[in-house]
């Protein structure tokens, strides 16, 4: 099969077999029904064992299968009447981030997603679905447009990280990123993040500021590739999937920390199998969580963000004097 | 003469009587500019503000040597001072090495925020220090932060932050990331209300600080030759696979592509920060309304 993942090899050798039992049964007409049909629970039972309990490391290999449904992938299934918008008005048009108007259900939303290639021209065209600060800058145009007529702002998050070249720090890749957290900040629209492969640091983050943030079952989300925190902890960036152990990347981990909302189940195996099925449900999730965001204020949008943020972290520290006073104040009134 | 070319010379050894003894001179009493590699004395670097005398390189400077040269009196009144990081992720080695941390910079953590005076003038400062674990942010870092962007809002008082930062600290992984999110969008609030805010880039200022509050100045200004970027020079020459050029992503870089709006000498600095102060404070206070 292609794309075949290492730990997945049990699994496909199976279905192998089972494929040439029945052909060879069909040609010789000997009835091997029983042998296949345990064959089968087996295999029902491998694939369990295998897509129920994957590790870190497996899922970061599932968040980067090559054939994993990328953000306009989505938008054709999910969304109808898409206008691709394109250019930052101020240098080019970055590939690595696409973005325009689109309906949901029937509602005009502002669609936002870092792209990947789907082979290697289009990937060199889209620097890997990683974006120059152009490609910021335009997501946050398209995101000034939808604050201005009140439009839902729904991003997909697809990225390695922000691309790493002297042509983008010379136009400000920082700046590019910093502005964006800023004024996601401030939208007076509603905002849904969806990860659907893998978030890398800031590059994803840029993208990411929204009032809920779902996550694909199998994607990661990170400060830092696995790789990268391999080649700094351990010298040897091959070390990954040892790295994904410790980093805590998963979106059960994410979801644990308060910074992801809602894990959206994939399709058993990952969310290739079956993109019209994981489509659907995104679609599900995203009009849900769109339906409850709707019945909030400009104010208690930008609020309601601003609170999920503001709490994300974990320290130690004494409590504030003022809250002290206030605990005083109370006990005394009981 | 062509033999020559085979003949080996012998040198003889002679004894020089006393065995050599290195230099009486005492630890730190000098010191190595990295730049220029002059030898001079400590004290004379330090009585020209850490910068050196002959090339003009800035030394890095802790929190609280910052903190001395830049408020009145070197006067500050502390904001959490007791807050201290966790290890969130039981991530390997990080209790450890925070303790090793605290130990050898005697700082709680990476940045130390609080009120004082420039030039009369009352701020709100956060001066983040490099040598507590590469001035990396975790959550620690991000809060203290945040917390002096709302005291500065809550006080009506312009906000300083001087940056020195390798980037996010890994070992808190997403809490890190998260913390660019939190700082920046409390910058919006205080900025959106009219607050002044006075990004101070200082060698180096990476990763996810650059990309986030650092970059937010109303006013951006950076000490000469700093380093200041998003991604790493090796990552970005393995990526280009060409060598870049010595000066890529120094302060004057930064200003020449246009990210900068001053740089500015370290002797100069404290009196530019209240030259500014100075021309935002007609309204008494700094926020609009205020």
């Amino acid at each position: 099969m292609a794309g075949e993942l290492p730990f997945e090899k049990p699994l496909n050798e199976l279905q192998r077999k089972i494929e040439e039992l029945k052909k060879f049964g069909q040609e010789s007409g000997i009835d091997f029904s029983d042998e296949i049909n345990r064959m089968e629970e087996r295999c029902k039972q491998l694939q369990e064992e295998l897509y129920n309990e994957l590790t870190p490391a497996q899922k970061m290999h599932l968040a980067r299968h090559h054939g994993r449904p990328t953000s306009l992938d989505y938008i054709g299934e999910i969304f109808t009447d898409f206008i691709e918008l394109h250019g930052d008005r101020l240098f080019a048009d970055d590939l690595a981030i696409v973005g325009g108007l689109a309906k949901l259900n029937g509602v005009p939303v502002t669609v936002i997603g870092h792209q990947r290639g789907k082979d290697t021209k289009d990937n060199i065209a889209r620097f890997f679905g990683s974006p120059h600060p152009e490609g910021f800058r335009k997501a946050l145009r398209l995101m000034q447009q939808a604050h201005k007529f009140g439009r839902p702002i729904i991003t997909f998050i697809d990225t390695k990280g922000a691309y790493p070249g002297n042509t983008a720090e010379e136009r400000g890749q920082s700046e590019a990123i910093a502005r964006n957290l800023r004024e996601m900040a401030m939208f007076g629209v509603p905002i849904i993040c969806v990860v659907i492969g893998e978030g890398g640091s800031g590059g994803a983050l840029a993208l990411g500021v929204g009032n809920r943030v779902l996550m694909l079952e199998n994607a990661i989300y990170s400060v830092i590739s696995p790789n990268g925190a391999a080649s700094i902890l351990w010298k040897d960036a091959s070390r990954a999937d040892e790295a994904a152990a410790v980093m805590k990347i998963t979106a059960g981990d994410l979801m644990e920390f308060g910074i992801v909302e809602e894990i959206i189940e994939e399709p058993q195996g990952g969310a290739h199998r079956d993109l019209a099925a994981q489509s659907e449900t995104i679609k599900e999730a995203i009009w849900r969580h769109l339906g409850e965001l709707s019945k909030l204020s400009s104010e208690e949008l930008i609020a309601d963000r601003y609170n999920k943020f503001r709490k994300i972290g974990q320290y130690r520290a004494p409590k504030p004097e003022a809250e002290l006073m206030v605990d005083e104040i109370e006990s005394a009134n009981v | 003469m062509f033999k020559d070319l085979f003949h080996k010379k012998k040198y003889a050894t002679i004894p020089s009587g006393q065995p050599r003894t290195k230099p009486d001179i005492p630890e730190g009493l000098m010191s190595k500019c990295p730049k220029c590699g002059n030898i001079q004395f400590s004290k004379e670097i330090e009585k020209n503000l850490k910068v050196c005398p002959g090339c003009g390189h800035h030394f890095r400077l802790s929190a609280w040597e910052r903190i001395a040269m830049t408020f009145d009196e070197g006067r500050l009144a502390e904001f959490d001072a007791e807050m201290e990081s966790v290890d969130p992720l039981g991530f390997p080695g990080y209790a450890n090495k925070l303790e090793a941390q605290k130990k050898s910079s005697g700082l709680k953590d990476a940045v130390i925020t609080g009120e004082g005076t420039i030039g009369g003038l009352p701020v709100v400062a956060a001066f983040m220090t490099f040598d507590f674990f590469a001035g990396s942010m975790g959550s620690v870092v991000g809060e203290k932060i945040t917390r002096a962007i709302e005291q500065a809002h809550a006080k009506k008082l312009p906000l300083i932050i001087f940056s020195t930062s390798s980037g996010a600290r890994m070992q808190e992984s997403i809490l890190s990331l998260m913390q660019m999110a939190k700082t920046s969008a409390a910058l919006a609030k205080f900025q959106g209300d009219g607050g002044l805010y006075i990004s101070v880039m200082t060698d180096p200022t990476t990763g996810g600080v650059s990309a986030s509050f650092a970059m937010l100045g109303d006013y951006n200004l950076a000490e000469p030759g700093a380093l200041i970027g998003f991604a790493g020079r090796i990552v970005i020459e393995q990526t280009i696979r060409q060598k870049l050029p010595d000066n890529f992503q120094t302060a004057e870089f930064n200003l020449q592509h246009g990210q900068l709006d001053k740089v500015v000498h370290r002797k100069e600095l404290k009196a530019t920060l209240a030259k500014l102060l100075d021309m935002h404070s007609d309204k008494g206070g700094i926020i609009n309304g205020g």
